[in-house]
């Protein structure tokens, strides 16, 4: 068999699908921490991803009007952009930023509702993150959400209706890594919507571990934008997220503590 | 024409009374681009800009997108 001929499937499924719409990549990335819009972008491009997030701030009045725009960089004909709400600490705030940005972006309901604890752990708040998923739901958004690893609290987040679940695997901009897989395990043996590790990915071994896990998807930003080189980091991270899964699919040998020859021991010359 | 005050993200600004927020986009220099717009933490859409009218204290909020993650 030549590398051309390999059986059809065997090199698939690196797409994901959301809410019904199928996106040519399973990793989603942020594009906050860059050097500059330019570095956002080829980071961003390198890294083969169809879905980035982006927040919403006040723009500076009176201020560098003619400065570009994010949006200039990765523009919504491109990529699909995911608006956040990082930096809110109540379902208030976050509710409202989402409308904003929903009126933004021209009327497109697909976001990510995260609704932060405190500003030192940046853990979510999960009672509030529950009460705005409902308020945003029940007002026509597409909610993929930032939720601890808690799987009774993603199942009600799934049982809601949103429509990714997105458990840290460590805390945001720490890049700790895949710190408790068996709760990620938990989670994505008994969700049916996608399941997204978002937060904690520092380098692209934890990438492939969530996606040997079993995970549909990973969500970073600072791994890539905090890289020595970025774009190098992001051309790793589509590797490693494509080499998960498809090891993830391949299943995995069994452990063993005994060793096994992968030579055949009768026949030796000797 | 007469002078109110309103907020405008977080800080006190002065307008004409009667401008219409399209007005008040124009003039700070902000026509065209991509924002969003709340008048009292109800979000404005960008075709009702042309007859909203400013009243005084009212709190405009204009964001755009930034990068985050």
């Amino acid at each position: 068999m030549n590398l051309n001929d390999l059986p059809a499937g065997a090199n698939t499924d690196h797409q994901l699908t959301i809410a019904g719409k199928t996106y040519d990549s399973k990793l989603l990335v942020g594009t906050g921490k860059y050097k500059d819009f330019q570095e956002t972008r080829d980071a961003i491009v390198a890294s083969g991803t169809s879905i980035v997030t982006v927040t919403v701030r006040r723009v500076n009045i009176g201020q560098h009007q003619d400065e570009p725009n994010l949006l200039d960089f990765v523009p919504p004909g491109e990529f699909t952009i995911l608006p956040n709400t990082g930096g809110c600490f109540n379902a208030a705030d976050a509710v409202y930023t989402l409308q904003m940005a929903r009126e933004m972006l021209g009327g497109h309901a697909l976001c990510k509702l995260e609704v932060l604890g405190d500003e030192k752990t940046l853990f979510p708040n999960m009672p509030e993150t529950l009460k705005a998923a409902e308020a945003l739901i029940k007002d026509g958004f597409e909610v993929m959400v930032y939720c601890s690893d808690d799987p009774i609290q993603a199942k009600m987040l799934e049982d809601m209706g949103c429509v990714a679940i997105m458990p840290l695997a460590s805390l945001i901009g720490s890049g700790m890594g895949i710190l408790n897989p068996w709760n990620l395990s938990l989670i994505i043996e008994q969700t049916q919507v996608p399941v997204i590790v978002d937060a904690g990915v520092g380098t692209a071994s934890d990438a492939a571990i969530a996606m040997e896990l079993g995970c549909d998807g990973v969500l970073m930003n600072t791994a890539i934008a905090k890289a020595r080189d970025p774009i190098r980091m992001a051309l790793a991270m589509r590797d490693a997220v494509r080499a998960g899964r498809n090891a993830y699919l391949a299943g995995r040998m069994p452990k063993r503590f005994a060793a096994s020859p992968s030579s055949p021991m009768a026949g030796l010359a000797t | 024409m007469n002078a109110i005050q309103i907020e405008l993200n977080g800080r006190p600004h002065p307008a004409d009374a009667n401008y219409t927020l399209q007005e008040l986009v124009a003039k700070l220099g902000l026509s065209g681009k991509s924002l969003a717009i709340s008048i009292n933490r109800e979000v404005i859409k960008r075709s009702d800009w042309s007859n909203r009218r400013l009243k005084t204290a009212d709190r405009i909020e204009i964001v755009h997108a930034i990068g985050g993650g």
